[in-house]
């Protein structure tokens, strides 16, 4: 059985005009150890997803369909006392901004001991020697006397370690990292980036890395999903989705990175931009930008079409499959 | 004509010695201490910059590289006279402009033009696109009638791909990506020679960062623009740039053409920089890892900046102030250790 397992998933906000649909038919599985990457533009729904996984959607967001089974546990239908047995100690999550995640008026030490006595029948003195024991997991130098610093007289990078290593701290089973480095240096980010994955190696941990930056789940990510306006257009292992994207909106993506094009020339860039959630359009979500356009995809929503081992939603790979496959039965 | 006269002449701005500093030591009374049964004044500085020469050439695109806190908008700014430079100069083709007042300033600020980082705080929410644009216009084009000034106004607009007929509206009911087009026309709206572009698409998504590049490209290509692009993601800079300077710590380690740049990396710094970019292909040499982090600027270390976290660093290295020398390949790096060929 898959670590966990998302159904079907739909999330909903509530608006005055309306409900919105955030996320539509999300279907994944991670195991054990395994390194997902979540891809997409700005409100594609990535960080949505992220925050559903531990049904943490603030109102009028809701999840209104499907279920998010962790070994064998539904998420998703589960009462808040039980969710807090599992939230921040089987699956814990890391932010963005770590100033905004960090207490600014508590020491690290008084945050980290907080949050493991509060999962754990632990004495404050324990709790406190594992403390500084995460902290040198994540190569904070001097842990015992960083721990009583407050987080404002860390740098960003030691901050984002800091973050980290509460992450880390009730040895969980999946860490969900929204942007964890994007606030970062390209140089503080490469040394982050290689810090959770020697920790997720060595502690057999499943990371969920939601991030905008290609490279990055490049180096770090076996699997990768790609979100498109609230839904999944391909998912599959990364290097195949990286070496050879099938869908069109995927293509565009990685044609745009610079490091893609011959210096001085133009960049193949993707026209318009990703449509509001409440104008989503019909059928294919893309249509409106895709350069392979065809009558179906402004009335049908693709489904997904298997090709190599990833799934990718649109019309014509599934045509391209079908055809490929008429020609070898002929 | 010397290779030497020849190069001068082609430099549209040059940066000679620039230093600058911010007091962060609060007013009057902050600064007053009780030492040693006394009572004595002290200040505190940040040394943003710490002397840079860089020559900007007409018609390229100069990249100005370095993490956060390394000086690079300090310089974007001084060059723009948004800030006024401690010590040193900059000039103009050939004039100095740093020392000008406002009045005097007016007709260079027609030839300068600066793009910022953020689309959403750089347009005033309350004014429509049509005014945003026109106010340049009309302000360096006293003499022209509201018709010619409605006619730019139309042709940037049409020129950065947004639709003229949406003057009427406001910078919120745009996307990101359009706002940081509109704010490329108000730019462009005055025909300007030379362009600051600080971090313009550090906010935007990957397939609108492509949009605007392309954007900034084509302008420079139709207009003959010379650009001062002011970034922290070198993929940007191997694409986009002529030439690249590394800043670390308000110091100059490296300068040189983008090709030789990236190709073969000189300072100890750059090299750790480029290696930690995040790339798609599988096999890449693992990432330089740097001891420790960036110093404050407000205590600078003695001798080479760099010299606290270099890994071939040696006593001259803490005590010497390295210099720009000009390396075979046609590049500017500040190293002792380059010049002694350690490196």
């Amino acid at each position: 059985m898959a670590l966990l397992e998302v159904r079907n998933l739909e999330v909903s906000f509530g608006l005055r005009s309306g409900a919105v649909k955030a996320l539509r038919n999300i279907n994944f599985t991670l195991d054990r150890g395994e390194r997902l990457g979540l891809v997409g533009e700005s409100g594609a729904g990535k960080s949505v997803l992220g925050f559903s996984i531990l049904n943490l959607i603030a109102k009028p967001g809701r999840i209104t369909g499907g279920e998010i089974l962790f070994e064998g546990q539904n998420l998703a239908s589960m009462s808040d006392r039980d969710l807090r047995s599992i939230r921040g100690n089987r699956i814990s999550m890391i932010f963005q901004d770590p100033m905004m995640t960090l207490n600014p008026v508590l020491t690290i030490g008084q945050q980290m001991v907080e949050c493991l006595m509060a999962h754990r029948k632990i004495s404050r003195d324990n709790a406190r020697t594992i403390a500084v024991q995460k902290l040198k997991q994540v190569q904070i130098p001097s842990p015992e006397t960083r721990i009583d610093q407050y987080p404002h007289e860390l740098s960003g990078g030691m901050r984002q370690r800091v973050v980290i290593a509460i992450g880390l701290l009730m040895d969980p089973d999946i860490i969900i990292a929204d942007e964890p480095t994007t606030a970062l240096d390209v140089t503080i980010q490469a040394e982050i980036m290689e810090l959770m994955v020697e920790l997720c190696e060595r502690n057999n941990v499943a990371l969920i890395l939601i991030t905008h930056d290609l490279g990055v789940v490049s180096q770090v990510t076996q699997k990768a999903i790609v979100m498109y306006a609230g839904r999944v257009i391909e998912q599959g292992p990364t290097r195949e989705i990286i070496n050879d994207a099938q869908h069109p909106y995927t293509q565009g993506l990685m044609n745009a990175l610079p490091q893609m094009a011959i210096p001085g020339q133009r960049l193949n860039q993707i026209r318009g931009s990703m449509p509001g959630l409440q104008k989503i359009p019909t059928g294919c979500a893309f249509n409106p930008r895709c350069d392979y356009v065809m009558d179906i995809c402004h009335h049908q929503l693709p489904g997904y079409t298997a090709s190599g081992n990833c799934q990718v939603a649109c019309h014509m790979v599934a045509e391209m499959k079908k055809s490929a496959q008429a020609s070898e039965e002929v | 004509m010397t290779a030497q006269a020849n190069n001068q002449a082609e430099s549209l701005v040059q940066i000679r010695d620039l230093y600058k500093k911010f007091n962060i030591s609060g007013d009057f009374l902050d600064q007053l201490k009780f030492k040693g049964g006394k009572i004595v004044r002290e200040q505190e500085f940040v040394h943003a910059i710490n002397g840079v020469d860089l020559d900007i050439k007409k018609c390229e695109a100069l990249c100005v590289v370095g993490e956060s806190g390394c000086g690079k908008s300090t310089v974007a700014r001084t060059v723009m006279g948004l800030l006024t430079p401690s010590q040193g100069s900059i000039s103009y083709r050939g004039e100095r402009i740093d020392d000008l007042d406002d009045k005097a300033l007016l007709p260079y600020r027609k030839k300068m033009q600066m793009i910022f980082q953020n689309p959403y705080a750089s347009l005033n929410p309350r004014m429509t696109i049509a005014q945003t644009l026109e106010e340049p216009v009309r302000l360096h084009n006293p003499d022209w009638t509201q018709q010619q000034v409605r006619d730019k106004v139309h042709e940037v607009m049409f020129s950065v791909g947004i639709d003229p007929s949406w003057g009427e509206r406001f910078a919120h009911e745009f996307s990101g990506g359009q706002r940081q087009r509109i704010s490329i026309a108000r730019a462009l709206a005055v025909d300007p020679e030379f362009i600051v572009a600080d971090e313009p698409i550090s906010a935007l998504d990957v397939s609108i960062q492509a949009q605007v590049l392309n954007l900034l490209m084509d302008a420079q290509e139709k207009r003959n623009l010379t650009y001062l692009f002011i970034t922290h993601d070198l993929s940007v800079v191997e694409h986009f740039g002529t030439r690249v300077a590394v800043m670390y710590l308000g110091s100059l380690c490296e300068l040189a053409p983008t090709k030789t740049l990236f190709d073969k990396p000189r300072h100890p710094y750059t090299q750790a920089l480029l290696s930690a970019i995040p790339r798609l292909e599988d096999d890449r040499p693992p990432h330089i890892k740097l001891q420790g982090e960036v110093p404050t600027p407000v205590n600078l270390p003695s001798g080479c900046v760099f010299h606290g976290r270099c890994p071939y660093a040696n006593e001259r290295c803490k005590s010497e102030i390295p210099k720009l020398i000009t390396t075979d390949e046609g590049g500017q790096v500040a190293c002792h250790g380059v010049e002694e060929g350690r490196l």
